[in-house]
């Protein structure tokens, strides 16, 4: 439904608010923190800030990544994890979990559109999926959901795993916008997640897991 | 609340005073607040650097508000998004209601939205037999009470763990009373993940709306935000025309001073940027996303060169937890919307000074509101414009119900003092008759009401004048 004339008087308003005359008004200046140029400071600030915000943080070599996952899978005695298939962490565990039959945890592809997988991922114990990298001074990851790996394989499974690779994390949000060319190639949903879900609202006193992931387990790859 | 109920904001005032629960509720929570914030902002120099930032930031879009909101619309088109336009909540709320009906929903789950708040949209759709289901948790929980949020930022913050406990209890099917907060919210979450699986539409506000690539920008902690905007199948967002930016560039700064100042995080759990709808290929998201941008009044307050820096709001709440007035009588006292010291500002612009022009005096002046804004709004000097205009001594007003306050008894006493004191001989009369008089005078009326807190000062028995004249001091 469009209203053609709300929309017009609107912008009569606005137009005629402008012909009142404009206050000065100064060209924004930018704001940004002085980078980190030092890639080992960058990322030893980004595994401190993201645990103080109670997210567990991993740092592997290669593909040492695999068997920690696998390791607190069965720590934690998760049934299952979702992946996104096509993308590319998931050719290293469809092989790491071929022929492995000890895993304990099921490995479930996400294969369909949502209106056929929401039952099963709405009963998921586990969910992983790659990033686009971090952001040290903000603590946070970058995701940028694909058709490959949708956005709610992030949110809905209780334990979110992800995978950050160390020489893709920036000193600050603002650069990491540049460096992406983020105004110009960001998909259709792009997050910054800083954490497990978390909430104040009862007497300010923090608690995790209230409508997405209890847990955040994030591995930094070097 | 409904805002056409009778407002007695003396009323309103006295009950919180006398309410200790509600008072120790307020204290320890904006206490908190405060503290957090202080624990984020380290640096004076460097966070008043960043306030320069946000204040310039916002100015400028102000300055070009129409073609900034032109060119949201284009791009959001571009990006699949139906745009819609609402002078009144009257008209925002039945576009959502035409969009459910196209849809056959009766399920809504729903985002924090203060615009939504500002429509009332809750019972507006429940009397259309249709559920909105409130999910950000401090919303969830007075909902259930069927109360309106007595906060921008934590909407149920004048609640103990007690309160809420039974709350849960007396409302929720099941449920026995428990004050474990670990309790509470898995009650909570159980009970809210199941509706956003089944829900037929889901709700949100919007913090940023980035106009050159049409991006909808959603800053939240729990992640039922991304709950309502990814899981149901249309997702309907709603803004007030003030919160569009010009780039992506613009919106670190902006973020950083929100988190901090709202609840002083670094950074919130997530940062959720929306660019349009499923797109074919994707396996997720909404298949239709609609924006409804409403003005509310908005547009009349931007062509006052003053008032406009209202719009400046980026809603943080932070002026909430450094009010005196606020701290105390907490947020429903306002009947508002909007609580607090931006609630003073804005809420008498949007409904007129005859209907909320009273929030304007809830203020001593203090300019710690104006110390903390990160955008650098002065509502001090605001809420003083405002007070002019209810009385409104040159008819030149321009906020709707100016001039409401004016009375006889006023205006002819503003005008004596006027006289007073442009005739010396005038002055020196009616001084005599102060001095000889002034202390008697019946305590009724304004004065009364003035004198039932404060004591009345005494005029003295000579003028300083006289004294001054005695001591050979003269005036040069």
């Amino acid at each position: 439904m469009s209203n053609t004339s709300a929309r017009e008087s609107i912008f009569a308003r606005l137009h005629s608010a402008r012909s009142a005359g404009l206050p000065y008004a100064p060209v924004p200046e930018k704001w940004e923190p002085a980078p980190i140029e030092d890639k080992k400071a960058r990322v030893a600030r980004f595994v401190e800030l993201m645990t103080a915000m109670r997210s567990e943080v991993y740092q592997v070599k290669g593909d040492e990544w695999v068997g920690k996952l696998q390791e607190i899978l069965a720590e934690r005695g998760l049934k299952n994890l979702v992946y996104g298939p096509g993308t590319e962490i998931a050719k290293k565990l469809e092989s790491a979990w071929k022929g492995k039959k000890d895993v304990g945890a099921e490995l479930v592809p996400w294969k369909n559109d949502v209106e056929e997988f929401r039952d099963e991922l709405f009963a998921a114990d586990a969910g992983i999926t790659t990033t686009m990298g971090g952001v040290a001074e903000s603590a946070a990851m970058i995701l940028w959901p694909s058709p490959q790996e949708p956005r709610l394989l992030s949110l809905v499974p209780p334990v979110h795993f992800a995978v950050v690779k160390a020489d893709r994390i920036w000193t600050s949000f603002a650069e990491a916008i540049r460096e992406l060319d983020w105004s110009a190639k960001a998909p259709t949903n792009a997050l910054l997640i800083s954490g497990p879900s978390k909430t104040a609202d009862i007497e300010l006193i923090l608690q995790f897991g209230v409508h997405g992931p209890t847990d955040l387990i994030v591995f930094v790859v070097e | 609340m409904a805002s056409n109920k009778t407002f007695d904001f003396k009323q309103n005032i006295a009950g919180a005073l006398a309410d200790k629960q509600l008072r120790s509720n307020f204290k320890n929570a904006t206490d908190t607040l405060r503290g957090k914030r202080l624990a984020v902002f380290t640096d004076p120099e460097e966070t008043l650097r960043l306030r320069h930032v946000g204040n310039q930031i916002k100015r400028a879009g102000l300055n070009r508000l129409p073609e900034l909101l032109e060119q949201l619309e284009a791009k959001c088109k571009e990006n699949g998004i139906i745009v819609h336009w609402a002078e009144t909540v009257d008209e925002a709320n039945n576009i959502v209601l035409s969009i459910m009906e196209q849809h056959g929903a009766h399920k809504m789950v729903k985002g924090k939205s203060m615009v939504s708040e500002e429509m009332h949209l809750n019972k507006f759709l429940e009397d259309k037999g249709k559920l909105p289901l409130e999910t950000d948790l401090g919303e969830y929980i007075i909902q259930l009470n069927n109360e309106p949020p007595s906060h921008i930022i934590v909407p149920a913050v004048h609640k103990n763990r007690k309160q809420i406990g039974q709350i849960f209890a007396d409302n929720i099917p099941g449920v026995s009373y428990t004050e474990d907060t670990a309790e509470l919210l898995a009650i909570a979450r159980g009970r809210l993940r199941e509706h956003y699986r089944t829900a037929d539409i889901g709700l949100s506000g919007v913090n940023f709306a980035i106009a050159e690539s049409g991006t909808l920008c959603l800053v939240e902690n729990e992640g039922n935000g991304r709950m309502c905007t990814a899981v149901p199948p249309v997702h309907v967002a709603l803004m007030g025309l003030e919160k569009v930016v010009g780039t992506l560039e613009e919106v670190p700064a902006l973020y950083r001073l929100l988190c901090g100042s709202a609840t002083g995080q670094r950074i919130t759990t997530y940062f959720n940027m929306i660019k349009g709808p499923r797109k074919p290929g994707e396996k997720d998201g909404p298949k239709e996303v609609h924006l409804i941008i409403l003005d509310n009044g908005r547009s009349k307050i931007l062509a006052d060169k003053q008032l406009r820096q209202t719009l400046q709001c980026i809603r943080c709440g932070t002026c909430l937890n450094h009010c005196p007035v606020y701290t105390r009588i907490g947020g429903h006292a306002y009947g508002s919307t909007y609580p607090g010291p931006i609630g003073e500002i804005l809420m008498p612009q949007i409904e007129g000074l005859d209907k909320k022009g009273n929030l304007a005096t809830a203020s001593s002046l203090c300019n710690a509101c104006e110390e903390v804004c990160p955008v650098m709004i002065p509502i001090p000097a605001l809420i003083r414009r405002l007070r002019d205009e209810s009385y409104d001594m040159d008819e030149n007003g321009v906020v709707k119900g100016h001039g409401c306050k004016k009375n006889l008894l006023e205006t002819v006493i503003w005008k004596a003092w006027k006289y007073m004191q442009v005739y010396p001989l005038l002055n020196t009369i009616m001084l005599k008759k102060l001095q000889l008089f002034g202390n008697k005078l019946p305590k009724v009326g304004p004065l009364k009401a003035w004198t039932s807190v404060r004591t009345a000062p005494k005029f003295a028995r000579q003028s300083l004048k006289d004294l001054a004249k005695k001591e050979g001091i003269r005036n040069e």
